[in-house]
């Protein structure tokens, strides 16, 4: 407002960008939701804070449902009009008040859900599963940023995922060791990557096409090694191998928060280093300047010398190399040994988790996140025989996508070099 | 096969020629070197259009793909892991042990696919030829459909959930109307198109009113077609009553269902002749028409299009229309050709095979058809390869077919081929430089 004021009779003799309601109209779309969760009765609903065995043992707690539905709907308005002010003086809505306005919306749902049942709402371990169930998405989300980042498109991330849970299965059984089966797994991913490299960027050919082609062929090769090696001999090389969780002292003593993020396999921690690894190296090092500027103008790159080309390679293999990393949790990381097709799609909803959070890290871990919290809420409510078909809970990830991709949640724009081949 | 335009015209210029120029550089050994002079004979001529052709790429590209798979074959055997434990001692036993493996692999893909010389019956015998074009239908079909996305320049990977969506709305005029018989199953097809050209209009749409990039919109209308047919099992409308199963009621054989063209033991039915019809159609469309010649310029170069007056826009949406409607009818091909019930699984990985069936054929008409056929077969082929290796195997072999005719460069290298643009360079200097491309 006072740079308004301050500015007083130039602000006139400029023209003012048009006020975008897209974010209000959202608000108060899903604010209009919300109301119907006030048909609760005057039932409770009981929430369970802590699990067993965590340091600090809360009490569940009972909360009126009514009461409770009618401060977070007081919440919910609130950041409505929080967001109407803004948009009205073209502000941005910064972070807390989309944060606050999900979260009631989230506890809302969670109090309609568990309004007059005898059943526990487990917030603990809803949190817990939707962090388990992102792994693999953040992975393979940060695997999408660094090729995409560089002009690749990786449509293999699902391949690579599905390659690093076989190879993590395999060596991890073969060595009798989760953490060899983890290192491992890297190697896989990379071949993979090194691969849709080769043909993206040795041959020119359409990077979509090798990726989808790649994807079939990682399922093909490891489902046929599944059904005629590993099965004939399952005890030796399919052997069930898991990562114990390593609690960080002090920090998973934290009441919720604690033993959600705290208390969790190597993989997870390798996970929160990946992510903020990446958010720095592409913003902050020469190695993601030159990633960027091969990504968004190769040609120009190319003047100033850097090797198009060679970046393009690198950051491919080193993307399937993360993405590799990322599917060891199918197998080692969740203590299961490999199945067939056992990746079911995560890599394509990592990709649409980088797409929706723009080609940024930081982005992408948020809509991985949120993707993995939604199927932590479909396991929870079908787990809670809630009424809602978990089928049609199951879209709603891909149909946000489209959404997202449509232009309805703001301007996604993509590497502008993304799938040109860099010709001389 | 003189104009290639094969591959989704992201890109511009001929891809599958353009990297020839890279591999010479880096020691891609021509045939003939400079030492030929200018003057060639006829033959040698003949026969360098003969070894730089685009067929023979595909040809050389699928028995690349079998080596890959008798290797994958003869490592998987359990006789082969034996022999080669002593192999430095008996080396010919392993050798042995490979050719079996391989052989019995083989022999069994192509009695299971074209002729199967081992049957009692001559009826069996016969049978393996019309599972091959039984299975190539729904493949043809749809590669189709993505053929002609593919010449306008869009890439839809949606041909799951398209396939899925024909499946769904052919299946439920199938089973739920009562009709007379001709008119039954031709609103059942009807159906099937209008439900696959619906969900691909979604796409074309908001790529066309939004920008929004066809490929992510349709891998998520697949997963999304995935969870709706899961969803509408769970309903009353799509369930036997009665049963737990997420299974619909049987679809009416007599009224409903694609007639047979043969007698009872064979499946082959008229699906088939109207993935014939719709390869003509296709042709006639993309070759002959107006619209036609737009997908294409669109597909070529959009900006030139839209310069010369085509509404990209309105092309975008009638191509995925059109293309969503053939993977709607190989929906059709599914429910009322084959299963004639609607399931989970109806679409198996037909979409995604398509793909392949379309870039295979170079995402010309007949080319998609022959493509659709081969595949077919090695589907046919791998049910029987089972008894020797996993299916699985087959999704090998067709995808590494894919990623060597997706670079024509690595198969012209493996082999040592000329490339069809060397020719101009060797002669340079001389006038000759108006050749054909």
């Amino acid at each position: 407002m006072s740079a308004a004021v301050a500015t007083g009779p130039r602000a006139e003799e400029r023209a003012l960008a048009p006020v975008s309601w897209r974010w209000p109209i959202i608000y108060a779309v899903f604010t209009l939701v919300a109301l119907a969760f006030l048909r609760v009765g005057d039932g409770a609903t009981t929430f369970r804070i802590s699990r067993a065995g965590d340091f600090f043992e809360i009490p569940d707690v009972s909360l009126p449902a009514l009461a409770t539905n009618l401060v977070l709907l007081a919440v919910m308005a609130a950041a409505t009009a929080v967001a109407v002010r803004r948009a009205l003086r073209r502000a941005p809505i910064g972070w807390w008040v989309p944060a606050a306005f999900g979260i009631a919306f989230v506890l809302a749902f969670l109090t309609w859900v568990g309004a007059g049942r005898t059943t526990l709402i487990p917030l603990t371990t809803l949190l817990a599963g939707a962090l388990a169930l992102s792994v693999p998405l953040v992975f393979g989300a940060m695997s999408g940023v660094i090729c995409e980042r560089s002009g690749v498109i990786n449509i293999a991330i699902e391949g690579q995922l599905l390659a690093g849970a076989f190879l993590a299965a395999v060596v991890g059984s073969l060595t009798a060791s989760a953490y060899l089966g983890m290192a491992a797994a890297p190697i896989a991913g990379a071949l993979v990557g090194g691969l849709l490299a080769f043909f993206a960027v040795r041959y020119w050919v359409d990077q979509i096409i090798v990726g989808v082609v790649l994807n079939v062929l990682v399922v093909g090769l490891t489902s046929f090694l599944f059904s005629t090696v590993l099965t004939e001999n399952s005890a030796v090389l399919n052997a069930r191998q898991s990562m114990p969780d390593i609690p960080i002292p002090g920090l998973a003593y934290i009441p919720v928060i604690g033993p959600v993020l705290f208390r969790q396999s190597l993989l997870v921690y390798l996970m929160y280093a990946a992510v903020i690894a990446a958010h720095i190296l592409l913003f902050r090092s020469r190695w993601g300047l030159r990633t960027r500027a091969v990504g968004e103008h190769p040609k120009a790159a190319d003047t100033v010398g850097i090797k198009v080309e060679r970046t393009r390679v690198v950051n491919t293999v080193i993307g399937g190399a993360v993405a590799g990393l990322g599917g060891a949790f199918f197998t080692v990381g969740s203590g299961l040994a490999f199945g067939r097709e056992m990746s079911a799609g995560q890599g394509y909803i990592a990709l649409a988790a980088m797409i929706l959070g723009r080609w940024s890290p930081k982005g992408a871990v948020a809509a991985a996140l949120m993707f993995g919290f939604a199927r932590s809420l479909v396991n929870m409510l079908s787990g809670a025989g809630a009424g809602i078909s978990s089928d049609l809970l199951l879209m709603l990830p891909y149909a946000v996508t489209i959404l997202a991709v449509a232009g309805f949640v703001g301007r996604v724009r993509p590497p502008a070099a993304e799938n040109v081949p860099y010709v001389k | 096969m003189s104009d290639e335009t094969p591959r989704p015209a992201t890109e511009p210029g001929d891809p599958a020629d353009r990297p020839e120029g890279a591999t010479a550089r880096t020691g891609g050994t021509p045939a003939a070197g400079p030492q030929d002079g200018p003057i060639e004979t006829r033959t040698r001529e003949l026969l360098r259009e003969v070894l730089s052709g685009s067929w023979l790429v595909s040809l050389l590209a699928i028995v690349l793909a079998l080596l890959a798979g008798a290797v994958l074959i003869a490592v998987a055997d359990s006789d082969v892991q034996e022999a080669a434990g002593y192999f430095f001692a008996r080396p010919a036993d392993t050798l042995e042990a490979v050719w079996n493996a391989v052989y019995a692999a083989y022999e069994a893909l192509f009695r299971g696919a074209v002729y199967d010389f081992r049957a009692d019956s001559p009826t069996r015998a016969i049978r393996p030829v019309t599972e091959t074009l039984t299975f190539a239908t729904p493949l043809i079909l749809a590669g189709l459909g993505l053929a002609v996305a593919f010449r306008a320049g869009l890439l839809n990977i949606g041909g799951q959930g398209q396939i899925i969506l024909g499946a769904v709305f052919g299946a439920f005029i199938g089973f739920s109307a009562d009709l007379p018989v001709v008119l039954h199953v031709t609103l059942a097809a009807l159906g099937a198109a209008l439900g696959g050209a619906i969900w691909a209009g979604i796409a074309g749409v908001l790529k066309a009113k939004t920008g929004a990039n066809e490929v992510i919109v349709t891998i998520m209308l697949n997963n999304i077609g995935l969870y709706l047919v899961a969803y509408l099992l769970t309903t009353q409308a799509f369930r036997v009553p009665g049963s737990p199963n997420p299974i619909s009621p049987q679809i009416p054989t007599e009224t409903a269902a694609y007639p047979l063209l043969l007698e009872a033991p064979f499946r082959l039915h008229a699906g088939f002749l109207l993935a014939i019809l719709a390869t003509g159609a296709v042709w006639w469309l993309l070759d002959r028409s107006t619209t036609g010649f737009e997908i294409r310029a669109a597909g070529a170069n959009p900006h030139a299009a839209r310069t010369a007056g085509i509404s990209v826009d309105r092309v975008v949406i009638l191509t995925m229309v059109v293309s969503g409607a053939l993977c709607g009818l190989a929906g059709s091909a599914q429910v009322l050709g084959t299963e004639h019930v609607l399931t989970g699984g109806v679409a198996a990985s037909y979409g995604f095979d398509a793909i392949t069936v379309a870039l295979l054929g170079r995402s010309k008409p007949v080319g998609t058809f022959l493509a659709g056929v081969l595949f077919g077969a090695l589907r046919a082929g791998g049910v029987l390869m089972q008894s020797e290796t996993s299916i699985d195997i087959i999704l090998v072999v067709q995808s590494i077919i894919v990623l060597l005719i997706a670079a024509p460069p690595l198969v012209r290298s493996v082999f040592r081929l000329p490339s069809p643009d060397a020719r101009p360079r060797r002669r340079a200097g001389a006038a000759t430089t108006e050749v054909t491309a």
